[in-house]
């Protein structure tokens, strides 16, 4: 039972990890299409 | 293409939600780990997938490096080539195969050595000029991602089977955190350097650094480590059940990986597009009444 809380740990790990990288990806595109538009703007 | 990034993306949803299944339920429990073995279904393909990352990177790097003269070119082309030459026909020499180590299939060792031309002349045509340096910085990045991921689930499955997190000097262990380091430092290296010889640079220390994925990769049979003996072409066995789940797994891991990278090459070239927005804007003056405009056609992603 013990060893189960490992794997859960490791497979949730993954998904955080990978989760919070996708975050950031999204992130950083809405910030640079803000900017793109700033510029059409001008 | 604006359709088959969603199309691509269920897909893999599909597929990793199916790896999931295998792994958890249809795979079979393991004699002496119990489940807790179950994370190599997580471990194993994400540190595959770093490597190949990791040599697309290589690739690039070396293409951006040669691709500066045309003679540095051609001579790197025909270098490349007789790689391929040599390395497949050594491959099958019985003084070569005698210094294999054991378990490992000249074979395999041949498709490898095959891979390297295959690349390099897929790569330089389909990532032309500064688009290698975008694939570059993409592949690092993502590969950073997964080698992440190793370096996580690693102690954590470590734990309950070898009763320690961590196996301080262990060859496999040590290598694989200097490659996540070496790899770290050259993202930092991008992101913080304005200087005009960056990619160079960077290129420079991403071919040093994917020299230490064979270190890494070939450590468990050169070295005796805590790290269990490859279960794949190193003469281990393996419960085909268990071999089926994990190439289920990886293959999902892959498609996975090509969607971020391909969102992150998206994302480079957007961001390099407004910086050059940006540097025109600059250079035509802010009051001059100049209006700055996209340089590169968004149709072209």
């Amino acid at each position: 039972m013990n060893a189960i809380k490992f794997l859960i740990a490791a497979y949730v790990a993954t998904w955080a990890i990978h989760g919070v990288y996708l975050a950031s990806l999204v992130r950083r595109f809405s910030r640079l299409r803000q900017q793109s538009r700033e510029l059409e703007k001008k | 293409m604006k359709r088959i990034f969603p199309i691509l993306s269920v897909i893999t949803a599909a597929l990793l939600a199916y790896a999931l299944y295998q792994a958890l339920v249809v795979a079979p429990t393991d004699a002496q780990q119990g489940d807790v073995y179950r994370i190599i279904y997580y471990h194993v393909p994400s540190a595959w997938t770093a490597f190949l990352l990791f040599f697309i990177n290589f690739i690039a790097s070396i293409q951006y490096l040669v691709s500066a003269k045309a003679s540095t070119k051609a001579a790197a082309k025909w270098i490349v080539l007789g790689i391929g030459v040599v390395g497949v026909i050594a491959c099958f020499l019985p003084q070569v195969q005698r210094m294999l180590p054991v378990g490992m299939r000249p074979s395999a060792v041949a498709t490898t050595v095959l891979a390297i031309p295959l690349f390099y002349f897929l790569i330089g045509r389909l990532f032309p000029g500064q688009k290698l340096d975008v694939l570059a910085v993409t592949t690092a990045e993502v590969g950073v991602v997964f080698c992440t991921i190793v370096l996580v689930t690693g102690p954590i499955w470590a734990r309950p089977v070898w009763g320690i997190w961590w196996a301080p000097g262990d060859i496999r262990l040590t290598s694989t955190l200097v490659l996540w380091l070496i790899y770290v430092s050259y993202l930092v290296l991008r992101r913080f350097s304005n200087s005009a010889q960056t990619q160079m640079l960077a290129a420079a220390l991403a071919v040093f650094g994917a020299l230490d994925v064979p270190l890494v990769y070939f450590s468990i049979w050169f070295f005796r480590t805590q790290h269990p003996q490859p279960v794949i072409g190193g003469g281990g066995s393996m419960d085909p059940r268990m071999l089926h789940v994990l190439l289920i797994s990886w293959i999902a891991f892959l498609c996975f990986a090509f969607l971020v990278c391909w969102s992150r090459f998206r994302l480079e070239l957007l961001h390099r597009e407004i910086e050059e927005a940006h540097a025109m804007e600059s250079l035509l003056g802010a009051g001059a009444g100049s209006k700055a405009s996209l340089p590169l056609s968004r149709s072209s992603r």
